[in-house]
């Protein structure tokens, strides 16, 4: 009978440790399932993004008393950025109630979850990254590359390029070699660029680099026979501050190196010390703590103990504004879907809703204390990506600069591939195509 | 081949050794390890990450190069000694796969203690060598890497000198050549290899200090293990000069394939094409070029 009460009392308590720790939603909770990686290769970038992420769902919490008054809730699976313990994680979460949406900020992860977030009609946002098709809505209905897909990025960097060379007409003759990691986050563009030296006549030549990319010296010697006029870095960790360091050994000029949007980073450039003073990169958001919002997260939390960040000199970082880019958007979506279904906690499906609805012009940047930070949103049930604009940054050896204005991609040009890819993926896997009407309500 | 560029090919080789000496930085610390008690260390490449880290974390608090250097090396004794007392001690006569398993997990072991004890933040390492290159008849050589050829010729010197001519030195040579022979002898094995672990940790701090300036400090240092692989198989598990001619081997072959024939294969030849090279050369010779051929009475 000792026994017996002993093992009853332990379920108790058992029952009463996890009562707290999981997150339980009610009526006026709205949940965050987070697959962060904090440990492992790439843990630099996760603790940065999740960290910002968090810190703006605590901003809501604290200063507003959340959404509405419903209360944003979350809780981390370490991933290690890793697929199979991404879904393993999903699998573990996905039953808390009251999910609002998923932001693995993995491709690899992203791609796996596609078929199941669908079935289980919850949003996946893969802000920045993910398949470039997933931007059409009437194939991909809870799938959104928000800010930026792969080929707007392609489309931003070549505007760039043709913005320091005198327009787009000035490219007609020029080399250009895009540097990419040996991937399929790598090699998503390769036909896009091909696209683009076509129409605008630049001389293009794809270089991959193999995975993890520490090792790149035959590279930078044959771009060095080649003599291109720019080079562009579509690399990710330990293959960037190796590329830089790379030119530098062949003399390449590290200002004539454009990095892409995996390529931008505070990590990306420090470990490459002198080699990367000068090299530019894209960004959607500016990184630095001037913000309002970053300086309302510093005052609210930070300077009360509670930030997230382990260390505070990586308040305003690219990885943590993007996390608080990341936030903002969620929340809106969230506070937009509410103004239709009511101030409560909504299903995933509606939170759909909220993103398809998610347009936030300058103004409304402005107000949320991000004017400078990113530019614009403009979300609609057929483009999930939203049409951000993006803006280029230097490093000085010891931060990023912004050195252009916000610069558009070419959306009008890319729209018809897109839907062209999307199409076939939908012929593949026997998807009937979306309507507008398909999307005014919202099921759960 | 009147057209063939002989100056590029003259670069690409040049590059392609000097990255060698770097592959074969790495791979003395397998020879050390594997000469001795015949394990496979896995963990050669947590132990570099874990020298770099922290080398690199204590020169941002403020503790002077040379204290730093001596401090790291001081660790990475503690961390050898403790290996061997805790992980291979007790596993005395398990399966050489035992024992490697043992090093796998060993290798999880410091990558999650390195970023428990230092962070995860990427570091830049500056060693005070300017990383410009200087042209010798046209060809760009990088002074870094002359450097790094430089250090790691140092380092095979030393270890000569401390194997050949030191009691320790020589008692590790009984030990490698013969183990229960040494141990008849009265030779002390878990105090040799305990020593051995040592130097293989001072190994995993040049390595890492001479890769972490070329990478940066970060985890991806502990996947460079990957490039000693090869040149483990080519120049011998258990000997230093096959590390070295394997790594210049390797180096050159690698580079000179990525830049003449990669185009042909899709590009990126360099993550497979010394797996192959080794792979090829392990059916002409198992033992490696410098590696002692095995004979087991069966």
């Amino acid at each position: 009978m000792h026994l017996f009460n002993q093992l009853k009392a332990a379920a108790v308590a058992a029952s009463l440790v996890l009562s707290v720790a999981l997150p339980a939603a009610h009526a006026d909770e709205q949940y965050f399932p987070l697959q962060s990686y904090r440990v492992g290769p790439y843990a630099a970038g996760g603790t940065g993004f999740f960290g910002g992420f968090i810190d703006y769902l605590n901003l809501i919490n604290t200063r507003d008393g959340g959404v509405n008054g419903v209360k944003l809730t979350w809780s981390e699976g370490e991933t290690q950025y890793e697929v199979e313990r991404g879904v393993e994680v999903y699998e573990r979460l996905k039953n808390n109630p009251g999910v609002a949406a998923w932001n693995p900020l993995s491709v690899g992860i992203a791609y796996a979850m596609i078929d199941r977030i669908t079935q289980d009609k919850v949003p996946l946002i893969t802000i920045n990254h993910g398949r470039t098709d997933s931007t059409d809505g009437r194939v991909f209905p809870y799938v959104f590359p928000l800010l930026l897909n792969p080929y707007s990025e392609t489309s931003g960097i070549v505007n760039y390029i043709a913005s320091k060379e005198g327009g787009l007409e000035s490219l007609k003759g020029k080399k250009m070699v895009v540097l990419y990691h040996g991937s399929p986050y790598g090699k998503e563009t390769i036909p896009i660029y091909e696209l683009l030296a076509k129409k605008y006549g630049f001389e293009l030549q794809q270089i991959e680099v193999p995975h993890p990319g520490n090792e790149q010296q035959a590279q930078w010697l044959t771009i060095r026979r080649a003599k291109p006029d720019y080079v562009v870095l579509r690399g990710w960790g330990v293959m960037n501050p190796v590329a830089l360091k790379s030119a530098a050994k062949v003399g390449f000029p590290v200002d004539h190196i454009v990095g892409n949007v995996w390529s931008n980073s505070e990590e990306d450039a420090i470990p490459a010390g002198d080699a990367a003073k000068g090299y530019t990169a894209i960004t959607t958001q500016a990184s630095g703590a001037e913000y309002p919002v970053v300086k309302e997260i510093i005052k609210t939390l930070y300077d009360n103990g509670k930030g997230n960040l382990e260390d505070k000199n990586r308040i305003g970082s690219v990885y943590h504004n993007l996390g608080i880019v990341n936030g903002i958007l969620n929340v809106e979506a969230i506070r937009i879907a509410q103004e239709k279904f009511g101030k409560r906690t909504l299903t995933g499906d509606e939170v759909r809703w909220g993103f398809e609805h998610l347009q936030l012009d300058p103004a409304r940047v402005e107000a949320l204390g991000a004017k400078g930070l990113f530019h614009s949103i403009n979300v609609s049930w057929d483009n999930h990506e939203g049409n951000g604009y993006v803006t280029f940054q230097q490093w000085d050896g010891k931060k990023w600069n912004v050195v252009s204005d916000w610069i558009a991609p070419d959306w009008a040009l890319l729209r018809p591939i897109i839907e062209k890819s999307a199409e076939a993926y939908a012929k593949e896997k026997g998807i009937k195509l979306r309507t507008s009407e398909d999307v005014v309500t919202a099921t759960n | 081949m009147s057209g063939f560029d002989w100056q590029f090919f003259v670069e690409v080789l040049i590059g392609g050794l000097l990255s060698g000496v770097m592959y074969s930085l790495v791979a003395i610390g397998f020879v050390l390890i594997y000469k001795t008690s015949g394990v496979l260390n896995f963990a050669q490449g947590a132990m570099l990450l874990f020298a770099a880290l922290t080398f690199v974390s204590l020169v941002e608090r403020g503790v002077p190069f040379a204290l730093a250097l001596i401090i790291t090396f001081a660790v990475m004794v503690v961390i050898g000694i403790a290996i061997e007392r805790v992980v291979l001690r007790p596993l005395t006569n398990r399966s050489p796969m035992t024992l490697f398993m043992a090093t796998l997990g060993l290798s999880y072991i410091l990558e999650g203690a390195a970023q428990l004890i230092w962070g995860t933040q990427v570091h830049g390492l500056d060693l005070g060598i300017d990383d410009v290159p200087f042209e010798v008849g046209g060809v760009l050589i990088s002074q870094f890497d002359l450097f790094a050829a430089a250090i790691a010729a140092a380092l095979v010197l030393f270890l000569s000198v401390f194997f050949r001519y030191t009691r320790v030195g020589l008692a590790f040579r009984a030990v490698a050549d013969d183990q229960f022979a040494a141990l008849a002898v009265g030779l002390r094995l878990p105090r040799i290899w305990a020593t051995v672990w040592a130097v293989a940790g001072l190994v995993a701090l040049v390595a890492g200090l001479l890769w972490g300036a070329r990478l940066g400090v970060q985890f991806s240092l502990s996947l460079v293990v990957l490039k000693a692989l090869p040149v483990l198989v080519l120049g011998g598990f258990d000997s230093i000069p096959g590390a070295i001619v394997g790594g210049l081997l390797i180096g050159a072959t690698e580079k000179l394939a990525e830049v003449y024939i990669g185009e042909y294969f899709g590009g990126g030849t360099e993550s497979w094409f010394a797996y192959v090279v080794a792979l090829a050369f392990l059916l002409i010779r198992p033992s490696g070029i410098f590696g002692q051929k095995l004979v087991e009475r069966v």
